[in-house]
């Protein structure tokens, strides 16, 4: 059992992340209990321990402090389709290319966002999933669509009153990462408010990759698509050799 | 236990994989069928995207096939003749069918003509065969449980030149009608995305009048050529093929067929067509009602160049 304890107070410990310089009077020093998420063959989900500390020179400021944190998947352009009734049947009618939507957005935050963080705020650092998707004025409703969908699929997320603020100094989170995980590098934002105003900000990155057979298999299929393809048929009939001469050796015996 | 497939990207559960190609090799083993037509909605349903669901049950189809055709040959109820005739037509079929598919994709319709292709011809070839297995059925039941003899009008089918002979099937026609059936099948199966059994099944029967048992063991031969060109094309093209997933259904799949090969034997023909055309029936009255149904969520997300 204090083996154990002792394994998992290992898998606890920071990765430090130094802050940068800035030369605002409060810094985020933050920690992460995996800064690379690994896709192994069994790969299914991931809780990532978000924490940290607020490091400050002055002497702690009267009014209450607020932390949001923002994880977001690498963006991609996407094709919204809209269906509409037509001689009796639902077809796709309109279409509209979304500019960017990250694959994945979570927002965790230490109150709720509508007494937190302001219209304005949201709009100059882009925190809430709806300022993550980018799009022309013209086509509101096909990226409301992405963030209906996205969030529907478990994709874009909020949780409000997640993290947890101590003392005005420590504050932690977890977010978790779905199944359905993209590669890529996946942009992990800390943002510090006083009074609705992001009195610091800080940002780092979760590296998600494939490794091991699911790395080679997606390179192969990539690089040398056409090896790719006869390895996959000759699996099949391999597979269907086999099933076919065991059935015959258990039908003998 | 969870499975991460490195190209679907979704981690889903592994026996539930096993599961659905068992399901869909028992049924390739009884009807003839490659299953492509059941397993690539059944993915759908499981959150695989549609062009890797697609692409892999291809390379599923040619398993579950093989190893139903083994069986078969086995039984030599396989007409080989008549397969490559078949084939031949396929092929060219098949090539033509993905120049018509490139170009429905451009358009941006190609979700509603494949479900309106699966809807029409699923539907079609479902009551046909409903209606007629049941007349035999009851034509059976009066003539005290013996089988009448086939009907000896075969119209115009005899009628045209470059003829053949197919022992196995006891036929003598041109091969002017295979040729164009394999055509068809071949064209519908590039831009429907499955073997296409279910279409060339019946066309075997009621246009080309080869006996049930050896239509069966014919069609998968045939299938697996097909498909294995389209994984083939899948893979080179559009890099949608996902082995991980391939490998569990097809694993399920090949033991299904096993099975399912033992079944379709030891049951009667018509016993046989009445539930294949109940199982088509079924798949093609979901499709109609989803195309029919205002569906909950009017907007859809695809990625530009399908993956």
């Amino acid at each position: 059992m204090r083996r154990l304890l002792a394994l998992l107070a290992l898998l606890w410990l920071p990765i430090p992340v130094e802050a940068q310089p800035s030369v605002v009077e409060e810094d985020v020093v933050l920690g992460l209990s995996q800064s690379r998420v690994r896709i192994t063959t069994n790969f299914d989900g991931s809780e990532i321990l978000i924490f940290g500390a607020i490091r400050r020179e002055a002497p702690t400021p009267d009014s209450e402090l607020d932390v949001i944190i923002a994880v977001a998947g690498p963006s991609t352009p996407v094709v919204v389709r809209k269906k509409a009734r037509r001689w009796g049947i639902w077809i796709n009618t309109e279409a509209a290319e979304i500019r960017s939507a990250p694959s994945l957005y979570a927002v965790a935050s230490s109150k709720p966002l509508s007494e937190i963080l302001s219209e304005q705020t949201d709009t100059i650092y882009r925190i809430t999933a709806p300022r993550a998707v980018w799009t022309l004025g013209s086509e509101k409703e096909f990226a409301e669509a992405v963030l209906r969908i996205r969030r529907d699929q478990g994709l874009y997320t909020r949780n409000e009153s997640s993290v947890e603020v101590a003392e005005q100094t420590l504050f932690r989170t977890s977010v978790s990462m779905p199944a359905n995980l993209t590669e890529g590098a996946y942009r992990t934002r800390v943002f510090l408010l006083r009074n609705q105003q992001v009195v610091s900000d800080f940002e780092t990155v979760i590296d998600v990759q494939k490794v091991g057979l699911e790395r080679f298999l997606f390179n192969l299929s990539r690089e040398q698509s056409l090896i790719y393809g006869l390895l996959s048929l000759a699996i099949a009939i391999a597979a269907g050799w086999g099933a076919s001469a065991a059935f015959r050796i258990l039908n003998r015996g | 236990m969870q499975i991460y497939l490195p190209i679907a990207e979704v981690s889903v559960n592994a026996f539930l994989l096993l599961g659905l190609g068992g399901i869909v090799g028992i049924l390739s083993g009884m009807f003839g069928v490659g299953g492509g037509f059941l397993i690539t909605p059944l993915l759908f349903f499981i959150g695989i995207p549609p062009a890797v669901a697609v692409a892999t049950s291809a390379n599923q189809i040619v398993a579950s096939s093989f190893s139903g055709l083994l069986a078969h040959l086995k039984r030599k109820t396989v007409d080989l003749r008549m397969g490559l005739v078949l084939l031949v037509g396929g092929l060219v079929g098949a090539g033509l069918g993905v120049i018509v598919f490139n170009y429905l994709r451009s358009l941006g319709q190609v979700d509603l003509l494949v479900r309106l292709c699966y809807v029409v011809f699923l539907g079609i070839i479902g009551a046909l065969m409903f209606v007629e297995s049941l007349r035999a059925l009851q034509r059976a039941r009066r003539a005290g449980g013996v089988i009448p003899a086939k009907r000896k009008h075969r119209g115009w089918v005899t009628a045209l030149p470059l003829k053949m002979r197919f022992r196995t099937s006891g036929l003598y026609i041109s091969v002017i009608p295979p040729g164009l059936v394999g055509f068809a099948v071949g064209l519908l199966a590039a831009i429907m995305g499955v073997g296409g059994g279910f279409i060339m099944v019946p066309a075997m029967i009621y246009i080309l009048h080869m006996p049930t048992k050896v239509v069966i063991g014919t069609s998968l031969f045939q299938i697996i050529f097909v498909a294995a060109f389209t994984t083939l094309l899948h893979a080179t093209t559009n890099q949608t093929v996902d082995m991980a997933l391939a490998l569990f259904l097809l694993v399920g799949g090949v033991i299904g067929a096993q099975f399912g090969t033992r079944i379709g034997v030891k049951m009667k023909a018509e016993q046989l067509r009445i539930l294949l055309a109940i199982l088509v029936l079924a798949v093609c009255g979901k499709l109609a009602l989803e195309l029919l149904l205002q569906p909950s969520e009017l907007y859809s997300i695809a990625n530009p160049g399908g993956n």
